[in-house]
């Protein structure tokens, strides 16, 4: 292959299908990353938001199937799938998460099972979907919703949001502000060094607080990203050697799709645990 | 990095799906694990509760068997008490019954001895009168010789 188709077939897989305003006003899907660019923020990755709900679904689907059927008397095999998911995202709430609530569980499950299926969308053959959009007219597919940003910050940032209500909800709005960004790290009992801390407090708490969701999205993506980027790579290859070097890959990945979203699963737990304790309690 | 309103779409979904979780897939699947873990915590404790009460049983059992047991042993030595007692008894009555028995017999042959003696008495004085009587050749006067003949008499 040369050089410059192999740089447009990179291109072209990590193109998203947008759908957007055009800059003269018009709304429509985008056909070539040019186009992409000049809509900014006014467009939609299209596919992956599909992929993204359609695999939410799925896993809605799945699970609620089985919360319908569930009994307590001997488990058929689906329920047993699934009571093995549910019990192991219990016992890392349960193990990560110290305060009280009713949400922190569900949405956790939901946190890892939704980003596992996303980031198994990897180990399908970069080309075969893609390709078969491409015969049937759609220019653009990504089908790997954790390689796009978007996706990932997107949940962060729900993430995020939720950390800032539940802080606000146990603590108050001038518990949070005072407690947590304020008097936090640094403290003093001399009011007068007190005052000098806070600043201090105020820019390290700050940041602190907006890098947890643009870590834990920038993370899920950048690992997705690159695994994905091999696999293009890979397939760039000579079709009778790729398989030495996807197969070990794609074994490998499957550590990696579930390890990344068990990573953003406990940390949103620890995050949102943090949320819920008071650090007047601890000092 | 191109950030656009895909971030906002993902938000929205993200909520919801998590809503639908909560409301209804976790709840039902939670219930029926708990449940299931209180049935086999039942399970187990009733198959404990019913391994201490077939101990029970058994020791119960065992105990009913034992005190049987010497009951039986009680009531064996009791009946051989009883029966040796009868068997003095009845000893003592039939030696008691051949003492009387003896004696009655030996009263009968006193007084058969008596009374042929009695008779021996009386035949030896009308035979002695016989006698003499012939001897003297004439009658002897009983009346006259009574005492003496009544000596002879006592003296047989």
């Amino acid at each position: 292959m040369a050089a410059g188709s192999s740089s447009e077939y990179i291109k072209h897989h990590l193109t998203n299908l947008a759908f957007g305003q055009h800059p003269d006003g018009s709304w429509g899907f985008a056909h070539s990353a040019s186009e992409a660019a000049a809509m900014g923020f006014m467009k939609i990755h299209v596919d992956s938001l599909a992929w993204s709900i359609g695999l939410g679904i799925l896993f809605l689907l799945l699970f609620r199937m089985a919360a319908k059927r569930a009994t307590s008397g001997v488990p058929g095999g689906l329920q047993n799938f699934v009571e093995v998911v549910v019990e192991f995202v219990d016992s890392q709430v349960r193990d990560g998460f110290h305060g009280r609530s009713k949400m922190i569980a569900p949405l956790s499950l939901t946190v890892f099972c939704w980003i596992f299926l996303m980031n198994l969308m990897d180990l399908i053959p970069v080309d075969w979907i893609p390709h078969l959009f491409y015969l049937s007219g759609v220019e653009y597919m990504k089908i790997v919703p954790t390689t796009d940003p978007n996706i990932t910050l997107g949940m962060s940032l729900s993430v995020f949001a939720l950390i800032i209500i539940c802080s606000i909800k146990v603590k108050g709005l001038g518990g949070f502000v005072i407690g947590d960004l304020a008097l936090h790290p640094f403290n003093h009992p001399n009011i007068f060094v007190k005052m000098l801390l806070i600043p201090v407090n105020l820019i390290l708490e700050t940041i602190n607080l907006i890098a947890k969701p643009i870590s834990l999205g920038l993370r899920l993506f950048g690992n997705m990203y690159a695994g994905e980027m091999i696999f293009i790579l890979i397939a760039l290859l000579p079709w009778f050697i790729q398989w030495t070097l996807s197969v070990p890959w794609a074994i490998f990945h499957i550590l990696v799709i579930t390890l990344q979203a068990f990573v953003f699963m406990v940390l949103t737990i620890v995050y949102l645990s943090a949320a819920y304790e008071d650090h007047d309690v601890d000092h | 990095m191109d950030i656009n309103m895909t971030i906002l779409g993902q938000a929205v979904a993200f909520a919801i799906f998590v809503a639908f979780c909560m409301k209804f897939v976790w709840p039902p699947l939670t219930t029926a694990m708990r449940e299931r873990t209180e049935k086999i915590a039942q399970g187990l404790q009733s198959a404990d509760q019913a391994e201490k009460d077939l101990e029970l049983a058994k020791e119960k059992a065992a105990e009913t068997l034992r005190e049987a047991k010497q009951q039986a042993a009680a009531l064996v030595e009791q009946a051989n008490k009883r029966a040796n007692q009868m068997v003095e008894e009845a000893k003592d009555q039939a030696r008691a019954e051949g003492e009387r028995l003896k004696e009655a017999a030996q009263a009968e042959v006193e007084q058969e001895l008596n009374r042929a003696k009695e008779n021996l008495r009386a035949q030896v004085a009308t035979l002695s009168v016989a006698g003499a009587e012939k001897i003297l050749g004439k009658s002897v006067d009983q009346s006259a010789h009574n005492e003496m003949l009544e000596q002879l008499a006592s003296e047989l």
